[in-house]
């Protein structure tokens, strides 16, 4: 057979919004690797989605073809949908209705005769693991649940084509272990062919194929490794420095000819722009024992580097300035008795459910610490008791010595939030929301203006001025979300999720400044389900059903799984084995 | 005190522009209030014209032709069809093409040349009872005058004993006059209760309002500004409504202005209080809107808007007391038709004020406690 | 693939039934709203006036006026008030404590009742027009019985004698009641479907479900079902209640009353699935399925307000609001009975409006996104 499973051809497709018209792709043509899992990649609004989405046949494009499984998306969109899976962005499950509930409509939708149900639940069940909770309503499973029970009906008549749209984001690593091998199961033994975007690029590595998108276009085709091939003898790890980790890579940035430097573990991994050593010695006199050792490249290496490079070209994005040194300037790194966070057998009770069990922490000043788990481990929960937003049902929570449920307005003004998923006023333009938080913050007059200045020229939002904050690039809405909480220079910053959903590198550029926040003497709580992010705390805990698997600093953390066969173990392999160890 | 009046207009502000920048917000601001305007400004009436009647006219006498000649002339009533046999009038009324059937019989000329009674048979519609009672009146005056004419015309005494009717602050009786004004009350409802509702809703799911409860604005700060855009809109929107139901509706304006924006603003704290509230329970702005609406429509009926509430049974208008709409409407038919001021409306004013207050504390109690 | 077609919608059905019983906000407008409405109209509105307060002013009391008196104080119409001077009960009746006002000068036997000409001035309070003018003809009736029964006057020239049919009380719940009925369907066909089928679009859940076997017919179907069988249980809810609960008398035959409910509900149900294919946001079906569907149906249908008292571009209006349609063979079916010349045209109307809003809904309907 000469069709090909998914093929497109000079494919285009604009939207319009109002009376923007917006390419959302543009030239694209490629022909899919049958029996293979292909990765979609790409920065957010590069296209992924509109890929996924026309081929499920659910978009026409607007010049070129798509043809799946022998038909035209235009001409016979219902028999591509009636054989392909699919699962869109968030899992499509009804989550008033329960597990067993979704399975019974999809299957019947499918046409799964009577007969073969009780077979093919069974497997799915025990794939997924959710046998236990055929009963329970979809709404009330976790994030990684809800994927795999996505995924599940996707599955039911074993599709020779399955799209799946971002399967993997805001899920824990276990339950993206977990969804990868029944993937893998399905490729290795159905000979299924898979087309799945991602926003985590180590799960590029997993494909056998990689489609990178940018701006609309298809730039690049291939094999993980093709990809880390362009970048090789360019990636080194670097030895012998006597630096804190997070002060080398603070500097490293700085060098010219050095594209990425991100920490990995106990070192520091830097990407150059050309295949030879930079000269660090004229930029680390401190440091006589500096070396760099060549490593091998990853897929992450080279998608960094394309997009760096892609970015010095254009107008925008220079290098991150340092940011202007903080009004409170306390001693750094604190001792023992500068707690400026203390919780102590924090518990939240929601009816019978106990979503934060007795946790207990402290942070002193000038830290990062971070809360990590997966969604539904408790940490926004236990991160809205510390900031007064929810009552605790026990236990104490005291930020700054005080309460800030029943703290007098000032002590508020001592702390920085920003809530998950940027929370602005969407439809006020930037000024007026920097505008707002300024006096919501008690920012008056000549003080007022030099904040809101101060914002513009440190986070470039200056020739965003007056876009309304809906229609800024997600990144940008970060970086106003986090400017809004900036105005007042507060002591104590909380941030909720703050990475979720930006890609790769402004996040790199976010922790950049948190990191010089940190050094100027701000003490931070973070939340993240980023493993990797972990090593930029200083010290963190790990959270799972409400409770605290461990605490310690991200180091002694993954010494914990230092095994023979695994000699450097990440962030990643240290949560799965806590779970684990929990289990 | 300064620094709280900077927390309360920068809050203002905030969220006036919010308001007017949404455009689903704008919707709720411009659409339904349009579209009230014109639904209750022309169709809903209670006076009736051009009632379709047919008349099946025994009688060959003079008089006779004149009476049928009265009812086509009146602006109520039209004649459409003459049937000749007392069941072909009957089948009109059954199939609804006339409202209203009259029967003459052959003696009635007779009749009433000699001094007698002359009958006049009538049947009405009853399938809308309240158009069939209107439209009788309407007849029941047509005759009367044409008693009075013949009378006067034909030498006989006039008939004793006259009632002569006269209707204060609204002579002719025409209800437009009545259900006019009132959607005044009801649309500034509408509207105010609309958006403070959505408010705190909208920013719960934006997720804004958690960063609102973390930046030193006090909760009583938040109320405020919430509060104060509302009040803005609601005058404005009033004061548009008003200067429509003078200028085109015609509806004359007799009492003191005062008294009648005094009413508007009380009426719309209460309003405000009660969205508030809403606003506090509700988690998602669809939640929010349902909950404005199950308030609204039993507050429009209970209200007096269209049916008197001293028709209602005594429970019911007792729990028509809890409606603000019920003083509101008082106050602004008071002052539109009767020419009321302060002190004639001082007994709807404190009801009002009442409902807003308690609503605003228990608002602005849930705003604490109800924090998820 | 018929065995198939019948899973398929037995899927649908099932889990649109589900989701109507687990979720709040359609349980509070199928269930609650309307029984707060019946109970409303049922007993709460009413524009039947009972004991209305009205001042008697007396300046000289004597038979005569102790027998006019007698016969407002034995009317269930009125609740007197006695006065024996103007100012007081103008007073009064600028305060709103009485609606009317008949005025029994001192000369009352002497002049009125003799026939020279004299006349009873009456006052009412005209803020309610409505109000008023139903006052106004009490008193009339009120005075002309009184002169044939008690006062012994001679009466000649025209009088009417009005026999009011299918609602000889002039009983209003009895053509508000059934009149609900259109305003309960259409807050479940319409309002309720507008709002669940929009919500699919904000949950994304519309995604997975067309990338399935799934015909867009089907799912058309898959999702009307529920929501005509939760309306029909809504109609039959409120013929019972109408029936055994307030009264109200059904003359016509139970089958066309079903028939012609099924009708209007599939038209319901088309207003409701157009909305939301065409909002696809819950927030804005609601909003215009309130102001497209809700309040036509309860101003311009007839319902509370008589169209034909309408000025004529309301009238011609009112032409495209189905629910004028179904009041008018409601109150018919309910009031007169099987009024073939009033239900076949408006039957004729909403199988049009049927046809044309399928029409629409089958044309704007894909299995697309965007």
């Amino acid at each position: 057979m000469t069709e090909s499973v998914l093929e497109f051809s000079g494919v285009r497709k604009v939207f319009r919004a109002g009376k923007a018209r917006v390419v959302a792709l543009e030239e694209v043509s490629f022909r899919l690797r049958p029996g293979v899992v292909t990765g979609v990649l790409g920065p957010d609004g590069a296209g992924k989605t509109t890929l996924m989405r026309l081929a499920a046949a659910l978009l026409v494009p607007d010049a070129g073809r798509v043809r799946v499984l022998g038909h035209d998306v235009a001409a016979e969109p219902q028999a591509i949908q009636s054989v392909i899976g699919y699962m869109p962005q968030r899992f499509g499950l009804y989550e008033d209705l329960s597990v067993q509930e979704n399975l019974d409509l999809y299957a019947d939708l499918q046409g799964i005769p009577a007969r073969a149900r009780r077979a093919r639940y069974d497997t799915l069940l025990h794939m997924t693991g959710l046998g236990p909770f055929t009963r329970r309503l979809a709404g009330r499973l976790s994030g990684g649940m809800k994927q795999k029970l996505g995924l599940a009906c996707a599955l039911l008549r074993e599709p020779p084509l399955l799209v799946l749209d971002e399967p993997t984001v805001g899920v824990d690593p276990v339950s993206r272990r977990e969804l990868w091998a029944i993937v893998d199961a399905q490729v290795r033994e159905q000979g299924m062919s898979v087309l799945l975007s991602t926003a985590y690029l180590d799960e590029a590595e997993r494909c056998a194929e990689i489609l990178l998108l940018e701006g609309g276009r298809l730039v690049a085709q291939g094999s993980p490794r093709a990809f880390a091939d362009e970048v090789a003898g360019r990636v080194y790890v670097l030895a012998g420095v006597d630096l804190p980790p997070r002060r080398l890579q603070r500097r490293l940035q700085a060098v010219p000819g050095i594209v990425d430097a991100l920490l990995v573990g106990d070192h520091v991994r830097i990407v150059t722009a050309a295949p030879r050593p930079p000269a660090l010695q004229a930029h680390f006199p401190d440091q006589p024992g500096l070396r760099l050792v060549p490593v091998s490249p990853r897929f992450e290496d080279a998608f960094i580097a394309r997009l760096a490079t892609r970015g010095a070209e254009g107008a925008g994005a220079p290098p991150p300035a340092p940011p202007a040194p903080t009004r409170a300037a306390p001693p750094p790194a604190g001792t023992a008795e500068d707690v400026v966070i203390e919780v102590r057998d924090l518990e939240r009770r929601f009816g019978a459910f106990r979503a934060v069990r007795g946790v207990s922490f402290t942070v002193r000043r000038g830290e990062i610490f971070g809360l990590l788990g997966a969604n539904g481990a408790g940490k926004t929960t236990t991160f809205r008791m510390l900031c007064g937003l929810l009552p605790p049902s026990g236990g104490t929570a005291r930020v700054a010595g005080v309460d800030l449920r029943h703290a007098a307005a000032r002590a508020r003004a001592r702390i920085g939030y920003m809530a998950q998923r940027f929370s602005l006023y969407g439809n006020l333009t930037v000024a007026q929301n920097l505008r707002f938080f300024a006096a919501a913050y008690g920012l008056a007059g000549a003080r007022r203006r030099a904040r809101i200045d101060w914002a513009y020229a440190e986070f470039e939002l200056g020739r965003y001025r007056d876009f309304v904050a809906a229609q800024l690039p997600l990144g940008f809405r970060q970086r106003l979300a986090f400017a809004a909480a900036l105005m007042h220079e507060p002591e104590i910053l909380f941030l909720d999720e703050p990475t979720s959903g930006v890609d790769p590198l402004a996040r790199r550029e976010f922790w950049q400044r948190v990191n010089a926040l940190v050094e100027a003497g701000v003490t931070v709580l973070v939340t993240t389900h980023f493993m990797e992010e972990a090593n930029y705390c200083d010290r963190l805990v790990i959270m799972a059903e409400g409770r605290i698997l461990a605490e310690g600093t991200p180091a002694a953390l993954r010494a914990r799984f230092r095994t023979p066969q695994n000699p450097e173990p990440t962030m990643e392999d240290a949560f799965i084995g806590l779970i684990e160890e929990a289990a | 005190m300064i620094g709280i009046l900077r927390h309360v207009l920068a809050l203002a502000v905030k969220e006036f522009l919010a308001l007017v920048r949404d455009p689903r917000s704008r919707f709720v601001l411009i659409g339904p209030p349009i579209a009230q305007l014109i639904v209750f400004g022309y169709a809903a009436t209670f006076d009736l014209d051009h009632v379709p009647v047919a008349v099946y006219n025994e009688d060959r006498g003079a008089l006779g032709r004149a009476l049928v000649a009265r009812i086509a002339g009146s602006p109520h009533f039209d004649v459409v069809a003459a049937p000749d046999s007392e069941a072909a009038l009957a089948a009109l009324v059954d199939r609804r093409t006339v409202l209203l059937a009259l029967h003459l019989p052959q003696d009635f000329s007779r009749n009433l040349h000699r001094g007698l009674i002359a009958q006049v048979q009538a049947i009405l519609d009853g399938r809308n009872s309240n158009t069939a009672m209107i439209a009788l009146n309407y007849l029941r005056r047509i005759l009367i005058d044409f008693d009075t004419r013949l009378a006067r015309e034909s030498g006989h005494p006039p008939p004793p004993a006259r009632l002569e009717m006269r209707a204060w602050y609204n002579a002719n009786l025409s209800s437009r006059w009545f259900i006019v004004p009132g959607i005044v009350g009801l649309l500034t409802l509408v509207v105010t209760l609309v958006v403070t509702s959505l408010s705190v809703a909208r920013e719960r799911e934006q997720g804004t309002f958690d960063q609102l409860l973390v930046t030193p604005l006090r909760p009583a700060e938040i109320l405020v500004g919430k509060a104060l855009p509302g009040l803005a809109i609601g005058l404005a929107e009033g004061t548009v409504i008003i200067s429509l139901v003078v200028f085109w509706f015609g509806v004359p304006l007799r009492g003191s202005l005062a008294a009648l924006y005094l009413g508007l603003a009380l009426f719309l704290l209460s309003a405000i209080g009660i969205g508030l509230m809403i606003s506090a329970i509700a988690v998602t702005q669809q939640q929010a809107m349902l909950g404005a609406f199950l308030f609204l429509v039993p507050a429009v009926i209970l209200s007096g808007f269209a049916t008197p509430i001293a028709n209602m049974p005594p429970l019911v208008q007792q729990l028509s007391l809890l409606d603000p709409l019920r003083y509101f409407l008082v106050v602004i038919r008071g002052v539109f038709l009767e020419g009321a001021d302060i002190a004639a409306m001082q007994d709807q004013y404190w009801p009002m004020l009442l409902i807003g207050l308690v609503s605003l504390v228990v608002a602005g109690g849930l705003f604490r406690h109800r924090m998820y | 693939m018929a065995a198939g077609r019948a899973l398929r919608l037995r899927g649908m059905i099932r889990k649109e039934t589900l989701q109507i019983l687990r979720d709040p906000s359609s349980i509070a407008i199928a269930f609650v709203l309307p029984v707060v409405l019946l109970f409303l109209f049922g007993y709460g509105v009413s524009l039947d006036s009972y004991h209305v307060p009205v001042g008697l002013v007396i300046e000289a009391p004597d038979a005569a006026t102790a027998s006019f008196r007698g016969a407002f104080e034995h009317s269930e119409y009125f609740r007197p008030v006695l006065y024996r001077d103007i100012r007081a009960a103008e007073a009064d009746l600028a305060a709103h404590r009485i609606q009317g006002i008949v005025w029994l000068r001192a000369d009352f036997e002497r002049r009125v009742l003799a026939g020279d000409g004299g006349a009873v001035a009456v006052r009412v309070n005209g803020v309610d027009a409505n109000q008023a003018r139903i006052t106004e003809g009490y008193i009339q009736g009120a005075w002309l019985h009184w002169l044939e029964e008690h006062a012994g006057v001679p009466l000649r020239g025209a009088r009417l004698e009005p026999r009011v049919w299918f609602n000889a009380a002039l009983i209003s719940r009895h053509f508000l009641v059934p009149g609900l009925i259109a305003i309960i369907m259409t807050l479940i066909g319409s309002l309720l479907t507008a709002m669940v089928v929009a919500r699919e679009w904000d949950r994304g859940t519309v995604e997975a479900m067309m990338v399935t076997p799934l015909h867009i017919g089907e799912m058309v179907v898959g999702k009307l079902v529920p929501y005509f069988l939760l309306g029909m249980g809504g109609m039959l809810f409120t013929v019972a209640l109408a029936v055994w609960q307030f009264g109200v008398p059904l003359r016509g035959s139970f089958a066309l009353l079903l028939g012609s409910g099924a009708l209007f509900m599939l038209v319901a149900l088309g207003m409701g699935l157009l909305i939301s294919i065409l909002a696809k946001n819950q927030f804005v079906a609601g909003q215009i399925a309130i102001v497209v569907t809700f309040l036509p149906a309860f101003i311009l249908s007839g319902f509370l307000f008589e169209i034909r008292a309408m000025p004529v571009p309301i009238q011609v209006l009112t032409h495209v609001v189905p629910a004028r349609y179904f009041v008018a063979i409601l109150q018919s079916l309910f009031l007169a009975g099987d009024v073939w010349p009033v239900v076949l045209p408006n039957l004729g109307a909403l199988a049009l409006l049927a046809l044309l809003l399928f029409a629409l809904v089958r044309k704007k309907a894909r299995k697309r996104l965007a």
